[in-house]
């Protein structure tokens, strides 16, 4: 597979990182290089095989559907950037979205 | 007397108890070598005052007849384990300044312990990568040197570079590493160390950032394989905080080491032989083979037909994981922020700032094999692959009760080797890529050096939840190699 360089903006818009118009050839070497090594793999029959997405041979468990865990708001926000203290609100905060 | 610093962990909690030494001096031992031992770049951040106290309520404890089964011995923690309250970075960029506010289960069942925590152990960023060249806080460096080339800097390997290479230069007892496709095994081999992936389950992944979460696995590094399964009783054991985390009983690994190993069998895989595999390589293993005869053990050949797509499928899968588990770094709650016009803009500029180039390289071949209409051609394709791979070692297991392997194509190479394109700096993870796939536990020991004086490993692989055999036959195999080779400066 070979990427062109439209393709690569879009994976990075999809990849929420932004490139720089004179990085896109680099990044669409690299990438095709990549995808051109993994597809190897169609060379492997895999007719009737499901495909194994964990390899814990264990049921995930069940439990009650109630509160164990929570109530420190102030922990939560300890680390954002801007964050708006519990005893004013306790928020996340981001550029305006509506204008 | 031997320094306090190239005790084994055995043997210095043999010291404590006798009181010989005191927790604080075999703590202050390892902070005087940390200083001087600076220029390897093994610690992103160190904690000497945290690591002091720590000790001196350990020897309380031990005064008051309270300490516990690792009371008192200094630890690495990789920095990949949120810890409260101590910087966390994965070696990124993007999580600049960030405090967890809780500890990972493994780290919390260190401390519960007794250990002493000396700092936050260097890696790969976000534990992508082989040789610990992608941390944003700068390349970890081999304490091992070659005979031929004594100034060139070697690679400790990685990611869990930072925690081989402080194991290896006396600046911890022991270190916490973690595994998706070698992470542990390949810079142990590299650094001369030993280091167990344990089972997928074994160990809780609560609170260790996650890379490719159906593959991620914690487990210990130290110097002898005792030591290492004396870190293991420890950090393994259920969590309910970690769905995946296995509900089974944790035995005592230890005392698994009863050095009997007659009448076991032997995998060797014949597809472990590839063309051009270097022959100091292949000596070392054909050396690792006999000792096993020695000892009353039966080599077998096996075959695991499957290996040559292990490094294509787990560079899907794990990619994959990647993109998905990396999304939720945003600027929003916690690490690095750059600020923009618009919310996606600040996603955006936000995750190229603070992102490196292999990390980049990996959120995007995972976006690409996630998205609509390559979805099923890539990913669900791999998932398949990896059935089969985990299937060939089902298989082996009918007939074998180990299975023995290199850990790694070659001995350590240097800073800046290997860098051409990606694919080649995969390769050094083509022996360990499958039993990570499999999920099954894999240990790296040291067997001997190469012709240029560096050490080469080999890997023991087990079935499930069976560390003890994969622990019982490492220790012969120990004894029978006598590694007893150190870096410089040790």
């Amino acid at each position: 597979m070979s990427l062109d360089k439209a393709t690569v903006r879009n994976i990075a818009e999809l990849a929420r990182i932004e490139v720089r118009d004179d990085e896109l050839d680099h990044l669409a070497g690299e990438l095709s290089g990549i995808l051109t090594f993994v597809e190897q793999l169609a060379e492997v029959n895999t007719d009737g095989v499901d495909p194994m997405s964990s390899v814990a041979d264990i049921t995930l468990p069940m439990r009650q559907d109630v509160i164990t865990d929570g109530g420190y708001a102030e922990a939560v926000l300890a680390n954002a950037t801007d964050a708006v203290r519990e005893d004013e609100g306790g928020f996340f905060t981001v550029p305006k979205v509506v204008e | 007397m031997t320094k306090l610093t190239n005790l084994t962990i055995a043997d210095a909690l043999s010291g404590l108890s006798k009181g010989d030494f005191s927790a604080v001096e075999l703590t202050q031992a390892h902070l005087d070598s940390m200083a001087a031992k600076r220029e390897l770049n093994a610690y992103i951040t160190e904690t000497p005052e945290l690591a002091l106290e720590e000790a001196k309520a350990s020897d309380a404890r031990r005064a008051a007849g309270k300490a516990g089964s690792l009371d008192g011995i200094p630890l690495g923690i990789k920095d990949l384990f949120c810890t409260k309250g101590v910087l966390t970075t994965a070696a990124s960029h993007i999580l600049d300044g960030f405090k967890p506010q809780y500890e990972s289960t493994v780290s919390q069942k260190l401390k519960d312990a007794g250990s002493v925590t000396l700092g936050k152990l260097n890696l790969d960023e976000f534990a992508m990568g082989s040789a610990n060249i992608t941390s944003y806080h700068g390349n970890v460096e081999n304490p091992w040197k070659s005979k031929s080339e004594p100034a060139k800097k070697l690679v400790p390997g990685g990611s869990s570079g930072g925690s081989a290479a402080a194991v290896a230069a006396r600046i911890a007892m022991g270190a916490t590493g973690t595994d998706t496709g070698g992470s542990i095994r390949q810079p142990a081999a590299f650094c001369g160390i030993t280091g167990i992936k344990p089972t997928y389950g074994r160990c809780s992944r609560w609170g260790i950032v996650a890379f490719a979460s159906s593959l991620d696995q914690a487990g210990p590094m130290a110097r002898t394989v005792k030591d290492t399964a004396l870190l293991l009783n420890a950090m393994a054991g259920h969590d309910p905080k970690d769905s995946t985390s296995a509900p089974v009983a944790v035995p005592d690994f230890a005392a698994a080491l009863t050095g009997d190993i007659r009448g076991l069998k032997v995998g060797i895989p014949k597809e472990y032989r590839p063309d051009g595999l270097s022959d100091e390589v292949n000596k070392v293993w054909e050396q690792g083979i006999e000792w096993l005869k020695a000892a009353g053990a039966t080599p077998v050949e096996i075959s695991l037909p499957h290996t040559k797509y292990a490094l294509p499928t787990y560079y899907i899968v794990a990619p994959a994981e990647a993109s998905s588990n990396l999304a939720r770094y945003d600027g929003v709650r916690f690490g690095l922020r750059v600020e923009g016009k618009t919310l996606d803009d600040m996603y955006k500029k936000t995750r190229a700032a603070g992102f490196g180039a292999e990390v980049r390289r990996r959120i995007m071949i995972g976006t690409y094999v996630l998205s609509a209409g390559y979805y099923d051609a890539y990913y669900t394709k791999a998932q398949k692959v990896r059935r089969l791979i985990a299937e060939d070692f089902t298989k082996a297991f009918k007939d074998v009760d180990v299975i023995l392997t290199p850990t790694a194509p070659s001995a350590a190479f240097g800073i800046g080797d290997n860098t051409d394109d990606p694919v080649t700096m995969w390769l050094n993870d083509v022996f360990t890529i499958p039993t990570s796939l499999a999920g099954l536990p894999g240990l790296s020991l040291p067997a001997g050096l190469n012709a240029d004086g560096l050490p080469l490993g080999l890997q023991l692989i087990g079935r499930p939840f069976d560390e003890e055999t994969v622990f019982k036959v490492a220790g012969v195999m120990e004894s029978a190699a006598g590694f007893t080779a150190v870096p410089e400066g040790v």
